[in-house]
């Protein structure tokens, strides 16, 4: 569809070789390249504004939407909306993310906005990966905000994941959890060299017997900067659990602040932080069983992030 | 054969501003295909002397010699691979690593089916664990099993399993002896064990007792058992006097 440096981006952040089944929604560079609608899933151009609307028919049942975003022009700055609107009872997997090449010394920047309405028993997993490649000096920059709305008795699961690459992202998630909703983040990022990454959440446990689950596993190597700031509120009954998990090196710098807060007796609210470099004995294990120093280091952050 | 050979070993930890010397002059020979229980009191330098045949700790002087070349200066991985092992007394844990992996990164091939096997010879059933992570979710007794498991699986031509007992409960105990058993008949191997059970002391082809830094006895099973456990010979009531007066 591409040439191979698109291909390469596009298998990076959405593990696609080819054409995806289903629903799919490809942009580069700012425009949108390729697109199919299903029966059940229709994708349409928002007129307001760039990006698009994602519409998931009530009942919709094992059917995927790929949305990648690839960028190889040095020096543009994209901005863009997406709506899902995720029917009752469905049960959907989205695969978004943004792969960046720059060769450029301009920098390239991705700011995309997804706002999801899950309605009423529907399921969704969505996964997001980000990804930088180039040989310029050009800055990748990647800001991401994902806001939720979960109706009552939805499940979601969004797995967000940041690798490599990426010299600056400021990621935003809001999510409303409603009435026996559940929602799980997962959240992964690895920081190299100079790279900064901010995450800030805002959720909100508003219906009762809501849940949430936070995991977030970083690790940040050479001279990163990564901050977690997840804050949590339980407005009714309900129960949420924050867990940041950080491995730092070098002369990296990792700051975790998880705020919970309870407005309600019943609300059963959980917060762990743990930053800490790689356990020596750890490293001693795998060479014990004849992996060299480095090959042990490097299972153990692969193992950490998987 | 002689398979490993200790030479004068000295080890004083690095960190001690006094001289305080762990292994005061320790040398033994350990040959093929026999299974030696080291025991002895705490404290008494039985495990400092698996990390130093393992490498983890770098004798203070000494020499060590496997199959007649000097390992001295290898690094612990070098050894690994020229056949040494060492079961933690205990293991670590890994977030994101299921129990598969690390068997399959202790065989350097993939654990499939019949290679998860080691982990049935340690009681746990494969298909329960082989996906779970070796994280906090498992129990102290179930750690102990995978890492001896994984030690099985890696074909050692030595193995030092330090206090496999340690940490885990009577059933898994019983389970354990019978592994021993099978590994000292079955496999053309040296093993180490570190203990201080009864059970597994009886499985020696020979002992060696360690007290204070140094090895006070080394000798067959048939000989010394009967002298530690009927609590006649000096060594044991030494020890355990020395014990008590420490406590």
């Amino acid at each position: 569809m591409n040439n191979l440096l698109d291909d390469n981006l596009i298998a990076q952040v959405a593990d696609l070789h080819g054409i995806p089944q289903g629903a799919y929604n490809i942009r580069k560079n700012g425009v949108g390249i390729g697109r199919r609608s299903t029966a059940n899933i229709e994708i349409k151009q928002k007129l307001d504004k760039p990006g698009i609307d994602i519409i998931v028919k009530p009942g919709t049942r094992g059917e995927s939407v790929h949305i990648p975003v690839i960028i190889t022009a040095e020096g543009l700055e994209d901005m863009v909306y997406n709506t899902f609107y995720i029917g009752e009872n469905s049960d959907v997997l989205i695969v978004a993310g943004c792969g960046i090449h720059n060769d450029g010394n301009k920098k390239s920047q991705h700011d995309g906005i997804h706002d999801f309405i899950v309605g009423k028993g529907a399921r969704v997993r969505y996964v997001e990966k980000h990804y930088g490649e180039g040989e310029g000096t050009g800055e990748r920059i990647l800001n991401p905000q994902t806001l939720l709305e979960l109706q009552e008795g939805a499940r979601v699961e969004l797995e967000m994941v940041q690798i490599r690459g990426v010299d600056s992202t400021k990621r935003y998630t809001k999510a409303q959890v409603g009435k026996n909703a559940y929602l799980k983040i997962t959240e992964k990022i690895l920081t190299h060299d100079q790279q900064s990454a901010e995450s800030e959440m805002d959720m909100e446990l508003k219906g009762e017997d809501a849940s949430i689950q936070i995991i977030s596993r970083s690790i940040a190597r050479g001279k990163s900067k990564q901050i977690f700031y997840p804050r949590l509120s339980g407005l009714t009954k309900c129960r949420g659990h924050v867990q940041c998990d950080a491995i730092i090196m070098d002369n990296a710098m990792v700051r975790a602040i998880p705020e919970i807060t309870a407005y309600h007796a019943d609300a059963q609210l959980i917060h762990e932080a743990a930053i800490g470099k790689i356990a020596g004995e750890q490293i001693v294990k795998l060479m014990t069983l004849g992996l060299s120093e480095k090959e042990a280091e490097e299972t153990i952050l692969k193992g950490f992030l998987k | 054969m002689v398979l490993l050979e200790l030479k004068n070993i000295w080890y004083s930890p690095e960190e001690t501003t006094e001289s305080v010397a762990i292994l005061k002059d320790v040398s033994c020979t350990l040959e093929d295909d026999r299974f030696y229980v080291i025991t002895g009191p705490n404290g008494g330098g039985k495990s400092t002397l698996a990390k130093i045949i393992m490498g983890i700790y770098k004798p203070t002087s000494g020499k060590i010699i496997l199959n007649g070349d000097d390992i001295t200066n290898l690094s612990i991985s070098e050894r690994a691979k020229l056949g040494i092992g060492y079961a933690f007394q205990q293991p670590p844990r890994f977030k994101g690593i299921t129990v598969g992996e690390l068997l399959s990164l202790a065989r350097s091939k993939k654990c499939v089916g019949s290679g998860c096997n080691y982990l049935f010879d340690v009681g746990l059933c494969p298909k329960d664990y082989a996906n779970r992570e070796v994280n906090s979710s498992l129990s102290g007794g179930e750690l102990k099993r995978i890492e001896i498991a994984t030690l099985l699986s890696r074909n050692c031509k030595i193995t030092v399993f330090d206090e496999p007992e340690a940490g885990i409960d009577m059933w898994s105990f019983s389970k354990l002896t019978d592994i021993f058993e099978k590994i000292h008949k079955g496999r053309d191997v040296t093993t180490v064990v570190i203990s201080h059970q009864e059970r597994i002391l009886k499985l020696a082809d020979e002992i060696i007792l360690m007290q204070e830094g140094v090895i006070k006895e080394k000798g067959e099973k048939i000989v010394l058992l009967g002298k530690i456990m009927k609590g006649k010979n000096n060594f044991k009531k030494d020890c355990l006097g020395r014990v008590e007066k420490n406590e």
